[in-house]
């Protein structure tokens, strides 16, 4: 249906609306990347499959928008990343006076579930999360949901991500409508800078002074381009917002365009979405059909065309200038500054570019003004931000605090602290672009500012939390090797510098390591750092300089001792018989493919480590449990 | 406008376009391996890194000077990590500097010395690739690339041809044609401006000295050099001779002392095309057309046209161009047993430029089959051999050329400048001989550093219109306009080379605007100081048209295009 | 020499995205995903369709990843070696692969052109790492046990 006038746009929110408030129930199930994985598929079209075939139940779900059909009363939706992939595949059971949250939903559960809790009012108890021997009804009940502030992820889990409808039931469009009717172009902008966001794809640029130059601009032809790259490996808050909530994203593109007057807009979605793009692709498709994408937009003077471009494998295209090449058809490879994309951005013409997260924020700022979102956050960085948590940590995923959070209340409150009871060691921020924090870092508040000083980054917001199991010279060597591939190859110091620190990492965990490569490795580092073209370069050498710094006796010790504490480094570990548990059954020198074991029957067996390939089949075989390994 | 700080200093500045140039304005000569002020900034080398008062670095070619900025070019910081990128250079490179090509006038060896690299720390880890001689023009040794991108931007952005990319990425990442192919494979038109631009022997000219030392130590052989006019305004740049000035005179004793048998002047040839050249004009405008005529006197303009320009072949006038007409003239002289003395004669063509090579090799210019010009090298492959042979080049006294091939007019050495062929044509059509008429034509517009110049001539009660480019970019966009109808022309003169042919792709690397601006001056100079201005006034041309020529202008002066 | 049919599709896919030099990323993707690799001759027959020099095109197509030319298995597996899985144990996983199928960090394709192995950094379901895709189907928690069922489940499937 059209919607070309307020008054049109706002009679359908109340249809939407009354068609929400009418179902009785709602049968959420996550249909994120994550839980997509573990088959929640399957268990959306089960119920769907069930809820037609079940006597007693009146349906009329829409699994895709339609306005013509009748009244449900119980429906089936797909949502968004919850956060919680590891508990997928997820039901919520969504009623008018509750809602249940299942957990490790299968098939074969689908059933009941819908006869207890559907149906009838019942809980089936062993499908709730459970944490130390504590049940947990509603999502809002989980600690790890409900210490969070959500804003950008607001409508993740909760709405039908593929449904204008549900999203403009939620309130969404709420915000481009005010701005279209109520507010100019300078106001909006004025309001976005007011709220003093910064940009969350890393680089913690104001938005509103962005768009302020944009809007400045001489030339009239502008673009507003969303950077959906997330290249950060380990890291999936831009893909949830966009497979979850694209019409945010959308809203948020077009508050940006109407603030400075761009016709166009681009979404660069990386290459490993396709989820993403599907979903933005529908959402796209279901806006034009109603008039909200297009020209006169709602009977406006307002005209704003969307086009998605899909990455191809290029971690550098999620830098902007990169990223404008990639869309314009060339190499990703960054280009010298200036020109700026505010003044010369994608094909030369002034360019809004702006972080899938950062414009998922923009709806709820103009529509709850700059002060309320100057009330959450610190000071220098208000609002939100998403983090996606990882590595040695009990509950992972996808989280999103006010700024200035401790990562002591990331990591223990909401993570739920070290996997397994283990020690906390370090914790990687900023994925390969960042540094690591340590134990005495644990109370810095967590927003842009202050990471920096301790020479980490809050990046686009990826932690890993590491333990003892973690070797710090290895995870220096992955990121380093992270970035080595990624290089684009352009400038000297990221090109051929990363290249020979890499060398010299992988020297290093090879037990290869002479103590000058600390002095190089730090020479080098510092090098890039400051004379690489672009970010990337800039910052590739800063996990490096931060495990140095924080790490050095590791470095020494895996150098002089050749020894990694952390038992990792293959090369440094040593397989070892304890003759007090080998029984001399000799099963280990029959699997030992060197033939390095030795012994005599019924006696004890040796292995001669100069001859060991490390290929742990000695260890997997003995039955006894004797053979160890030495770090 | 505004001033700035550079190293304690104040400096002012005007209308640079980047911090680079006002600190090499300030007498500061800061490391560049990737900016040319003529094609696009790359950034890439990072070896023009300044830092500033907060202790930010930034590479100065790609910074726009502000007023009130301090830098240092020289910090402990800048200077060390500037001297670890050329480490890092070199660890990734083929450093056979003794047995390169390119040493002594290679920028990352003058770098390394320069900054003091006497260590490199890493071993060459990069794959070694094989080195590409498919070109008559080029060799491309990708084993000493530095991945500058220069000569990509070059052959791109200066030329329109884009034969060589950027391919992979990171350190896998290789400058190379589409596919890897060899470079003769593809639209190059050897015009070698990659070669120019290459700061590293990456990119050479293909050598052809050993042949011409091969035909001087063979007693049964008359060797005979032709020197196109833009070469001796360029020689003594390596030999301490001021700037531009021309050394004709020198390369003439020089030439004859390495034990050439004839030398002779490329003007004179010069001369005559641009007798055929007007003649042809004439005829076409009576005729009708094919209109505009194309100049055909450079090579690669000429490849580009029939490579990739297939509907504007018979807009290309027939004329060989001076070399060829040269080279059969001479020939043919030498064909009379008499003349001929029981020697065979090898002609050494002495260009600024790499197509000329492929030019000689080209079948449809050929006389009776046969090549024509035997061996072309180049004005740096000249240079070589003065010091191979150990001549002490500045001390020569000048001598002139030999007879009948050894004088042209001033307008034949216009050639080696953009317009300088158009300037000749039109001092050929224009029936007036005194000094105003040519001054007029000089400032018609036909001279200058313009890439795009167009002028109209009232010739015989008609407005003759007349189109000079230089680079083959610029070629290419008039020719899209011609195509549209939305440009008119008569003649268009079409040189490869920005400037024409004393940047040409076989002349001394290093040409600054400077070197540039004495070379064009050279050039003009040598007209000035030309008894005889006008081709149509060269007697030794005119009576070798009534004698050798006689009968045999086509066969001998003019290509076949199919 | 390639079926006229692979330049009548390729045409096809021209026409979605219009002549012009910034359509030729999205051109060289429908082609890979139809194909599972960019046969050569339709980058350069591409690259002069739409007016961008050969170099060019090539240029960009060996800068991103997911552009090959040559040709790919059937079931393209994409191991996952993000910070996320790699911290949890990714490496035996890729190991186990490589080690079931005879392939190696230079050889990804099975000579019977089944199965392809590569490795992707995140594939954004971080929080069931380790992971790895086959074609476009995430498969969460990996163990080299694991991958290897998924194998020979995989090897069933296309008998
Ligand atoms: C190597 C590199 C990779 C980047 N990757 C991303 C990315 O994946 N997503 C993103 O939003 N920003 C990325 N950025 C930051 C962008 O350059 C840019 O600052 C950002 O998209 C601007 O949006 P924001 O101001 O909203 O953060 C990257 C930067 C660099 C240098
Ligand atoms: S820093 Fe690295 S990624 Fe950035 S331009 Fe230089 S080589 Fe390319
Ligand atoms: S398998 Fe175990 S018990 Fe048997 S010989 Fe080996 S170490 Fe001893
Ligand atoms: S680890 Fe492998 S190589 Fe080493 S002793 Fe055991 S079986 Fe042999
Ligand atoms: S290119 Fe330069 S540095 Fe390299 S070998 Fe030749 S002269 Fe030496
Ligand atoms: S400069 Fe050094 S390396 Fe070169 S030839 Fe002389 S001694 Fe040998
Ligand atoms: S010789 Fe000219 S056309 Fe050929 S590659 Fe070099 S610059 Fe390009
Ligand atoms: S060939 Fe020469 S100019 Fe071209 S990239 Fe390599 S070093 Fe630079
Ligand atoms: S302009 Fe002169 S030097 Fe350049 S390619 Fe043409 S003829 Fe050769
Ligand atoms: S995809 Fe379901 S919780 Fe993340
Ligand atoms: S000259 Fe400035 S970066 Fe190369
Ligand atoms: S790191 Fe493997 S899915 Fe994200």
């Amino acid at each position: 249906m059209m919607m070309d006038s307020k008054e049109k746009i706002l009679a359908v929110r109340e249809e939407e609306i009354q068609k929400l408030n009418a179902s009785d129930c709602r049968i959420l199930v996550c249909s994120g990347t994550g839980c997509i994985a573990t088959g929640s598929h399957k268990i959306y079209e089960k119920f769907m499959e069930l809820v037609q075939d079940t006597p007693g139940i009146e349906i009329e779900f829409a699994p895709h928008d339609s306005h013509d059909e009748k009244e449900e009363k119980v429906s089936v939706k797909k949502t968004g990343c919850q956060g919680v992939c590891e508990l997928g595949p997820l039901v919520r059971i969504q009623k008018k006076d509750k809602v249940i949250q299942y957990t490790k939903v299968q098939i074969e559960d689908c059933q009941e579930i819908l006869e207890r809790s559907v149906l009838e009012d019942e809980v089936v108890e062993r499908l709730l999360y459970k944490k130390k021997g504590k049940a947990y009804l509603g999502p809002d009940d989980i600690p790890f949901i409900a210490k969070q502030t959500r804003i950008a992820l607001k409508n993740c889990g909760k709405f039908d991500a593929e449904s204008m409808g549900e999203y403009l039931a939620s309130g969404g469009f709420g915000a481009i409508i005010k701005a279209l009717y109520e507010m100019t172009p300078e106001e909006v902008v004025d309001a976005v800078d007011k709220s003093g966001i910064r940009g969350r794809g890393g680089g913690g640029f104001p938005a509103g002074r962005k768009w302020k130059q944009v809007a400045r601009q001489p030339e009239k032809i502008r673009y507003v381009v969303c950077n959906g790259d997330e290249g950060d490996p380990g890291a999936f808050m831009d893909g949830s917002v966009m497979e979850g909530d694209p019409f945010r994203l959308i809203e948020g593109m077009m508050l940006a365009a109407y603030a400075v007057s761009a016709q166009n807009g681009y979404i660069y979605v990386r290459a490993e979405y396709p989820m993403s793009v599907a979903r933005l692709k529908h959402a796209i498709a279901c806006m034009e059909e109603a008039g909200l994408l297009g020209d006169h937009i709602l009977g406006t003077d307002f005209s704003f065309q969307l086009h998605i471009n899909r990455g191809a494998g290029a971690f550098v295209c999620g830098e902007g200038s990169a990223l404008t090449a990639s869309i314009e058809g060339n190499r990703g490879m960054p280009r010298v500054k200036p020109p700026r994309t505010v003044e010369k951005g994608l094909w030369e013409k002034p360019t809004v570019l702006n972080n899938v997260e950062t414009f998922a924020n923009i709806p709820e700022i103009i529509l709850n003004g700059p002060d309320w979102y100057r009330g959450i956050g610190t000071e220098s960085s208000p609002g939100t931000k998403t983090f996606s948590l990882t590595g040695a940590i009990e509950n992972t995923g996808l989280i999103e605090v006010p700024m200035g959070t401790t990562l002591r209340e990331i990591i223990f409150d909401i993570g739920g602290g070290v996997k397994e009871g283990g020690t906390f060691k370090a914790v990687q921020i900023g994925g390969p672009s960042g540094g690591c924090l340590t134990e005495k870092h644990l109370d810095v508040p967590l927003d842009f500012d202050s990471v920096k000083k301790y020479g980490a980054i809050v990046g686009s917001g990826g932690l890993v939390v590491m333990d003892e199991h973690t070797c710090m010279v290895e995870v220096a060597r992955f990121f380093m090797s992270f970035t080595q591939r990624e290089s684009c190859g352009k400038c000297v110091p990221c090109r051929e510098g990363t290249k020979r620190m890499l060398e010299i990492l992988e020297k290093i965990v090879a037990g290869e390591g002479e103590i000058e490569d600390i002095d190089r490795l730090k020479e080098l580092g510092e090098m890039v750092k400051s004379m690489a073209l672009c970010g990337l370069g800039k910052s590739a050498p800063l996990p490096v300089l931060s495990t140095l710094r924080e790490f050095m006796d590791e470095y020494v010790e895996h150098i002089q001792d050749k020894k990694c504490r952390a038992k990792v480094c293959q090369s440094l570990r040593r397989f070892m018989i304890n003759p007090e548990f080998c029984k001399g059954c000799g099963k280990c020198a029959k699997n030992c493919p060197v033939g390095a074991i030795t012994g005599v029957r019924k006696e004890f067996y040796h292995i001669d480590t100069s001859i060991c390939i490390k290929c742990n089949a000695c260890k997997d075989n003995c039955a006894f449990d004797a053979i160890y390994i030495e770090a | 406008m505004g001033i700035m700080k550079i190293d304690g200093r104040k400096v002012e500045f005007t209308d640079e376009k980047n911090v680079l140039s006002v600190i090499r304005n300030a007498g500061i000569n800061i490391p560049t391996l990737c900016y040319h002020s003529e094609v696009s900034t790359f950034g890439a080398c990072r070896l023009c890194t300044v830092e500033d008062d907060k202790g930010r670095t930034f590479a100065s070619c790609s910074e726009e000077p502000r007023d009130g900025m301090v830098i240092y070019t020289n910090s402990g910081k800048v200077k060390k990590y500037r001297k670890l990128i050329v480490e890092l250079l070199l660890a990734a490179h083929c450093r056979d500097c003794t047995t390169c090509v390119r040493s002594g006038e290679c920028t990352l060896q003058e770098l390394a010395r320069r900054l003091g690299v006497t260590d490199v720390r890493f071993k060459n880890t990069r794959e070694e690739r094989p080195i590409d001689d498919s070109s008559p023009s080029i060799i491309r040794d990708p084993n000493k690339c530095i991945l500058c991108g220069d000569c990509v931007r070059a052959c791109e952005e200066l030329q329109g041809i884009g034969a060589l990319g950027f391919t992979f990425r990171g350190t896998d990442a290789v400058v190379m044609p589409a596919f890897n192919k060899r470079i003769a494979d593809t639209f190059c038109v050897n015009c070698g401006q990659c070669r120019v631009f290459c700061p590293t022997g990456a990119i050479s000219i293909r050598s052809n000295i050993d042949e011409v030392w091969d035909a001087l130590a063979d007693p049964d052989v008359r060797v005979v050099a032709q020197v196109a006019p833009a070469v001796r305004v360029a020689v003594g740049e390596a030999f301490g001779v001021e700037k531009g000035r021309s050394v004709m005179g020198k390369i003439v004793n020089g030439l004859h002392r390495m034990g050439f048998d004839e030398v002779y002047d490329t003007t004179f040839a010069a001369d005559m095309t641009v007798m055929e050249e007007s003649a042809e004009f004439l005829e076409r405008i009576e005729k009708g057309g094919p209109l505009p005529l194309l100049t055909s006197c450079c090579p690669a303009w000429v490849k580009y046209v029939t490579d990739q320009r297939k509907e504007f072949i018979p807009n290309v006038s027939t004329c060989r161009s001076p070399q060829g007409m040269m080279s059969a003239a001479v020939k043919e002289y030498y064909r009379d047993p008499q003349k001929a003395a029981g020697k065979k004669t090898i002609m050494v063509s002495i260009m600024p430029c790499t197509a000329k090579k492929m030019e000689a090799k080209r079948s449809n210019s050929f006389t009776k089959g046969e090549q024509d010009t035997d061996i072309v090298i180049t004005t740096t492959e000249l240079i070589r051999m003065i010091k191979n042979f150990g001549l002490d080049f500045s001390a020569l006294m000048p001598e002139s050329s030999d007879i009948p091939f050894g004088f042209g007019s001033g307008g034949g050495v216009l050639f080696g400048v953009t317009g300088g062929v158009t300037e000749a044509v039109l001092r050929r059509l224009i029936p007036e001989h005194d000094k105003t008429a040519l001054d007029e034509i000089a400032e018609s517009g036909v001279r200058g550093d313009d890439a795009v110049k167009e002028l109209t001539i009232p010739y015989k009660g008609m407005d003759v219109k007349i189109c000079v480019v230089n680079g083959l970019a610029n070629a290419a966009r008039i020719m899209d306009k011609v195509k549209a109808g939305e440009a008119e022309y008569h003649l268009i003169e079409v040189m490869a080379c920005r400037r024409g042919c004393i940047m040409g792709g076989g002349q001394p690397t290093h040409a600054g605007p400077r070197t540039k601006a004495a070379r064009a001056h050279g050039i003009y100079n040598a007209d000035n100081v030309a008894i005889i201005k006008k081709p149509d006034e060269n007697p030794l041309l005119n009576s070798l048209y009534e004698t050798l020529m006689k009968g045999k202008e086509h066969e001998l002066l003019h290509n076949e295009f199919y | 020499m390639l079926d006229q049919s692979y330049y009548q599709m390729t045409d096809e896919i021209i026409g979605r995205y219009g002549k012009a030099p910034a359509s030729l990323i999205p051109i060289l993707q429908d082609i890979q995903e139809e194909y599972r690799y960019l046969p050569g001759e339709l980058l350069t027959y591409v690259a002069g369709e739409i007016g961008v020099k050969e170099a060019k095109a090539y240029s960009v197509a060996t800068f991103y990843e997911n552009f090959s030319f040559e040709q790919k298995g059937k079931y393209v597996i994409k191991v996952c070696d993000g910070t996320a899985c790699h911290v949890r144990k990714s490496a035996p996983v890729l190991e186990a692969l490589l080690k079931e199928l005879g392939l190696s960090k230079k050889k990804h394709t099975t000579d019977d052109m089944l199965f392809t192995v590569e490795t992707v950094s995140c594939l954004g379901a971080c929080g069931l790492a380790p992971t790895l895709m086959v074609n476009e189907e995430v498969h969460p928690t990996m163990t080299p046990e694991k991958a290897i069922e998924l194998i020979q489940e995989l090897r069933g499937e296309s008998r």
